[in-house]
């Protein structure tokens, strides 16, 4: 019983620690910091504390420790599976699904056809449910990471597709008289006004591209892979009801999105620095 | 540099016509404009909203095409004396792009149309001081204060040495000292280069105090009412707008705006 005691205890003033931190010091970049970092803590604690002391089987939820000693055992098996999933798999669908949706959103700008014409389509393949093709995809590139990233392109190609084609509308009736009093051309008008015009709106989907990368590459290999994977890994690891491994997979996976997404957005921040929205927070 | 011999005609228009389709029917912007400007010359648009100012300096710098007349310019089409770049364009607002910094912008239609990354520099260097902005080269646009912004677009039209300058209230938005200020500055500029400017207003104290031409214009349909030769010297100190003269010809541009029912 002292665990959950002594857990809500710690809740109870760790929560009045960060109260009191962020009204009084949230200007404090260091405090700023601290301040999540302990709620974190708080949240694993409790967690520790209540499972323990309330004697919840590891299969329903185990403790963070045992979780962290497994992440411990187990970091060449769960290098492999990253190294899989995250870097094969989703990264190299990450980039060849944004590079084509930014070329197509170009293609769709410059020709009203392809406006009306792919739009829809491209709609269409979004709403498409992932159990569904990512099947047909492991059919059509085999087992191998090769598919995961066939899944992944299908999942990030339209929310960047969206975002390009608007961004690339982005520019306004004023500045485009300009790049005609100069008698540029398209290509001109394209990489001096719209492309760097269009960045803010590109980095909105490069955003939200990578959770669906990460969700993308584990889901397909539920559907068959080579015996690695994340996705492989939590499915063979509930079979056998080793759920401490499921959940040091889902810590990585966790981890592994917010590096990609903190990424991305660091990215963003060098490229859209003039932009309203990243100004003020230099 | 200037030929005071004999004029040479830079802009021309005969019967300029220009409709707009809009969703209400077909709208006359423009009807059966005449009119020369010539070389040297500082011609001011005045008029109220909707007498069609900023649709013919549209129309002189190729961003509107009229339907009936002809207009010319250095001689050419407006879109051939585009291409070979016979003006540059200061919109209502600076239009600078967020991404460059001042001299980026400014050397912006430098790069399009070509020019060598040595005399990008120079140019771009020379501008800044014409507009007196050197030492801002490398500030962004959006650490500038509006007036600064404004000077910094009047540099970047400038940058490429154009014979005609086309501005469409250019100090519109700023208000009165500054506008005061720029509007001394630009006269300067004017003297010191020896460009053909085209400036549309609605302020009647800037028009008189800047032209040499004054075209008053009125609305339903866009026509010209008026055309008034300025009689003040070309050398014009601010407080020449106290004077008897200045005082007498922004009466007749009044009585020409009222004449057009412009207060309708």
């Amino acid at each position: 019983m002292i665990w959950a005691w002594g857990s809500l205890a710690f809740w109870a003033l760790a929560t009045a620690l960060n109260v009191w931190l962020a009204r009084a010091h949230s200007r404090n970049r260091a405090v700023r910091l601290f301040i999540p970092a302990l709620f974190g803590a708080t949240l694993l604690l409790v967690w520790e504390g209540l499972v323990r002391s309330l004697g919840v089987s590891p299969v329903i939820l185990p403790p963070p420790s045992m979780i962290g000693v497994r992440i411990a055992e187990s970091l060449p098996i769960l290098w492999a599976d990253f190294s899989q999933t995250i870097l094969k798999g989703a990264l190299s669908g990450y980039l060849i699904g944004c590079g084509v949706a930014v070329a197509v959103a170009v293609l769709i700008d410059r020709s009203p056809f392809l406006q009306r014409g792919l739009l829809p389509v491209g709609n269409f393949v979004a709403a498409l449910p992932i159990v569904g093709i990512a099947p047909i995809l492991v059919m059509w590139f085999g087992f191998d990471w090769q598919s995961k990233a066939a899944v992944v392109v299908v999942m990030v190609f339209f929310p960047v597709l969206v975002n390009m084609v608007a961004g690339l509308k982005a520019t306004d009736a004023l500045q485009r008289d300009q790049m005609a009093t100069w008698s540029a051309s398209y290509w001109q008008g394209l990489f001096k006004l719209r492309m760097p015009a269009a960045m803010p709106f590109l980095f909105n989907g490069l955003k939200i591209a990578t959770t669906l990368a990460l969700i993308g590459a584990i889901v397909a290999e539920f559907f068959g892979s080579p015996t690695r994977g994340m996705g492989f890994r939590i499915s063979t690891a509930v079979g056998q009801l080793d759920l401490p491994l499921v959940w040091a997979e889902i810590a990585v996976a966790a981890f592994a999105g917010s590096a990609f997404y903190g990424l991305v957005a660091v990215i963003e921040k060098g490229v859209t620095f003039w932009h309203p929205s990243q100004r003020g927070r230099a | 540099m200037k030929d005071l011999s004999g004029a040479q005609t830079v802009i021309e228009a005969k019967g300029v016509g220009l409709v707009f389709e809009t969703g209400d029917g077909p709208l006359q912007a423009l009807k059966d404009i005449s009119l020369t400007i010539e070389r040297g010359e500082f011609v001011s648009f005045i008029g109220p909203s909707g007498c069609g100012k900023t649709t013919l300096l549209r129309a002189i710098a190729a961003l509107e095409y009229p339907n009936e007349g002809t207009l010319t310019v250095n001689g050419m089409p407006p879109d051939k004396a585009r291409q070979s770049r016979a003006y540059g364009y200061v919109f209502q607002a600076a239009g600078l792009y967020p991404w460059r910094t001042i001299a980026g912008n400014v050397q912006l239609p430098l790069e399009i149309m070509g020019f060598s990354r040595a005399e990008r520099a120079e140019r771009v260097a020379r501008v800044l001081k014409l507009v007196d902005l050197d030492g801002f080269g490398k500030k962004f646009p959006w650490q500038l204060s509006g007036g600064m912004q404004q000077r910094a677009s009047i540099a970047r039209a400038l940058a490429f040495d154009a014979d005609i300058l086309l501005m469409d209230e250019p100090f519109g938005a700023l208000d009165e000292i500054v506008r005061d200020r720029l509007n001394e500055e630009l006269l300067k500029l004017w003297a010191a280069t020896s460009k053909t400017i085209g400036f549309v207003t609605h302020s009647i104290p800037e028009a008189v105090y800047l032209s040499t031409k004054i075209v008053v214009m009125s609305p339903r349909p866009g026509r010209i009412t008026d055309v008034i030769e300025s009689t003040l010297p070309r050398e014009r100190p601010l407080d020449i707008r106290d004077s008897a003269e200045f005082l007498e010809i922004a009466h007749r541009v009044r009585e020409g705006l009222r004449a057009g029912h412009a207060y309708d």
